[in-house]
């Protein structure tokens, strides 16, 4: 078997797999091979393999779209990230939106694999997998059309008094979420899927995130914001029995199980106006220290914080009123999964700067587990005077699906 | 036609569908006995060594439209598309796009069908070879299943179904004047 793979031997991946993914082998030989090639060139890379890292081990890592849960949440986040929402036409009725979700999932299967999509007009844009990962989500409007039942969560959040929230960041049909550490992968993979899904929808809002490059933090470092902050210390581990139970649905309508409640806000954060807080102030305001991330109270990151310890002058060291004390409940079924992204996006007016933080949250229970926490901040968060959500929405992420079959199959 | 080959061409899906199974596990040994038995055996035909990959339509609410893909010929014979048949279209022909010499495009009907020799593929893309529908019974929509037959010189013929999606190409103009197709 030397002939060149499927699709016009398109794939560099499997011309470098000795032809054991070409056309016929099967799907089952393409995914061996394909754990073969994530176990040498590191998906998730060991530290022999960056040893050995070849020039292309970034492009060339590959995160499975099929599976019991949606990639994308679970998954080590790249260093880029588009949100793209979706309101659908009038009259995109159950049965289209079946023809939706498997056009987009099986073009999703492909595009994550390094492989063109079907009828994909700049093919070559799609062998660089590069960690790619499309997820989507339904909106209300969505679970409506497919006549289904909607957990009672998926709706609008509660209005908070910090917002100032403006329509053409919030809300939407369908959400579909892409990462990738390569953004020329990512440009292609999201105008493969909207060229596909513009027979049933238009574009709502669209919103660009980042974080460090790929490799150029040690993996496992938490990310910081804009503000210069360790941002998303505190985060049930990928992986663990504890962020199954924060994020996964194991009891709700059917169609949810194994799928999770996605909540994203778009928070302005005012660099211009945090340009005039020195650093005492500005890490009372957190209750963490900046270089290190730490609590006030402790040494390293991870430390717990002491929020009965006092000053000489009686005061607590992590105030009150600070984003650390203020976002931490006693109550354990109150936390949440993040996965946010910074944007910095062209500024406006006098400003230099127009940037802040997409915060994905991912929770079972988007009512008893984000909610609370939001509401607590809401009143009371010194941050708050530097931060400003603008934009929210709320989405039913289903579960994923196996080889052959699609994203939304529970429900339509 | 295709009534007379369905059960012919049943059997000869059943196979394929099982080699490409069981070539996981057992690729070369199964692979060597259908290539051993081609030959001598009277039920192999082009149908049982043809498989189509990546085939796909271009959705169209009415008229004209096309289908691609990459044919596979796994046989040890060389074959030859010679017709398609689908009830989706009133009509429907193997064609291919030239150059008219002025730069544009024309598309026209191919001459003795599409050889696919043996080991090798005919790629049927937008700008190239394709199978055209003409007479669309009803909109193709996109995420829509287009059921075809392609029928091969031995009279074998092999039943499609492949995926309808939106596209913007495939746009090239029709010289069907000396074919009357319509």
């Amino acid at each position: 078997m030397t002939r060149e793979s499927a699709g016009g031997g398109f794939s560099r991946r499997q011309l470098l797999l000795g032809g054991a993914a070409a056309a016929g082998a099967g799907a089952a030989t393409a995914l061996g091979a394909e754990a073969a090639w994530r176990a040498s060139a590191g998906g998730e890379a060991s530290p022999a393999a960056s040893v050995v890292a070849s020039a292309t081990t970034v492009g060339d890592a590959v995160v499975p779209f099929h599976g019991e849960h949606q990639a994308g949440i679970e998954t080590t986040p790249q260093a880029h990230a588009l949100f793209i929402a979706l309101d659908l036409l009038d009259g995109v009725d159950g049965a289209a939106l079946r023809r939706l979700m498997r056009i987009l999932s099986d073009d999703a299967a492909r595009l994550t694999r390094g492989e063109p999509a079907l009828a994909d007009s700049e093919p070559e844009l799609a062998l660089v997998p590069a960690r790619l990962t499309v997820t989507f989500g339904f909106g209300p409007g969505f679970v409506a059309r497919a006549g289904a039942t909607a957990p009672s969560w998926l709706r609008p959040l509660p209005a908070f008094a910090i917002d100032r929230l403006q329509s053409a960041w919030s809300d939407g049909d369908l959400l579909i979420q892409l990462g990738a550490d390569d953004p020329v992968t990512l440009a292609h993979a999201a105008r493969m899927l909207l060229k596909d899904a513009r027979a049933f929808g238009t574009v709502r809002w669209s919103q660009r995130g980042f974080r460090r490059a790929a490799g150029a933090e040690a993996s496992g470092t938490t990310m910081r914001n804009l503000f210069g902050q360790v941002d998303g210390t505190v985060n049930p581990a990928p992986g663990s029995a504890d962020f199954a139970d924060v994020v996964w649905i194991g009891d709700g309508p059917r169609w949810l199980e194994g799928g999770t409640g996605m909540v994203l806000r778009r928070i302005a954060m005012d660099l211009d106006g945090w340009d005039r807080v020195d650093r005492p102030g500005r890490e009372f305001a957190v209750g963490r220290r900046l270089d290190t991330g730490a609590p006030l109270t402790g040494e390293a990151e991870h430390d717990e914080p002491d929020f009965g310890a006092v000053s000489k002058l009686g005061f607590p060291v992590i105030s009150e009123v600070s984003h650390l004390r203020r976002s931490r409940s006693d109550d354990p079924r109150e936390r949440i999964f993040r996965r946010g992204y910074n944007y910095d996006d062209a500024p406006v007016g006098s400003s230099v700067s127009d940037a802040g933080l997409l915060f994905a949250a991912y929770q079972a229970d988007v009512d008893l587990q984000f909610v609370p926490i939001q509401r607590r901040l809401d009143e009371a968060d010194l941050l708050n005077e530097w931060t400003t959500p603008i934009g929210s929405a709320v989405f039913a992420i289903p579960p994923g699906c196996a080889e052959g079959g699609y994203v939304g199959e529970t429900i339509v | 036609m295709r009534t007379i080959h369905r059960s012919l061409l049943a059997s000869a899906f059943v196979a394929v569908a099982a080699l490409s199974f069981s070539g996981c596990a057992v690729t070369g040994a199964v692979v060597e006995s259908a290539a051993a038995e081609a030959p001598a055996s009277p039920v192999a035909d082009a149908a049982a060594s043809v498989t189509l990959t990546d085939g796909w339509a271009k959705a169209a609410e009415s008229g004209m439209t096309a289908v691609f893909g990459s044919l596979e010929n796994a046989g040890a014979e060389d074959v030859v598309v010679v017709s398609a048949a689908t009830d989706a279209a009133d009509a429907i022909e193997l064609h291919e796009v030239v150059a008219d010499g002025s730069g544009t495009m024309t598309m026209r009907e191919k001459e003795g069908g599409f050889p696919i020799p043996a080991g090798d593929h005919a790629h049927l893309e937008p700008g190239g070879d394709h199978i055209m529908l003409m007479g669309l019974t009803g909109p193709l929509l996109p995420g829509d299943e287009l059921d075809l037959t392609i029928t091969f010189d031995d009279g074998s013929s092999l039943d499609l179904t492949v995926p309808v999606k939106d596209y913007e190409g495939a746009n090239e103009s029709y010289d069907g004047g000396e074919h009357g197709a319509h």
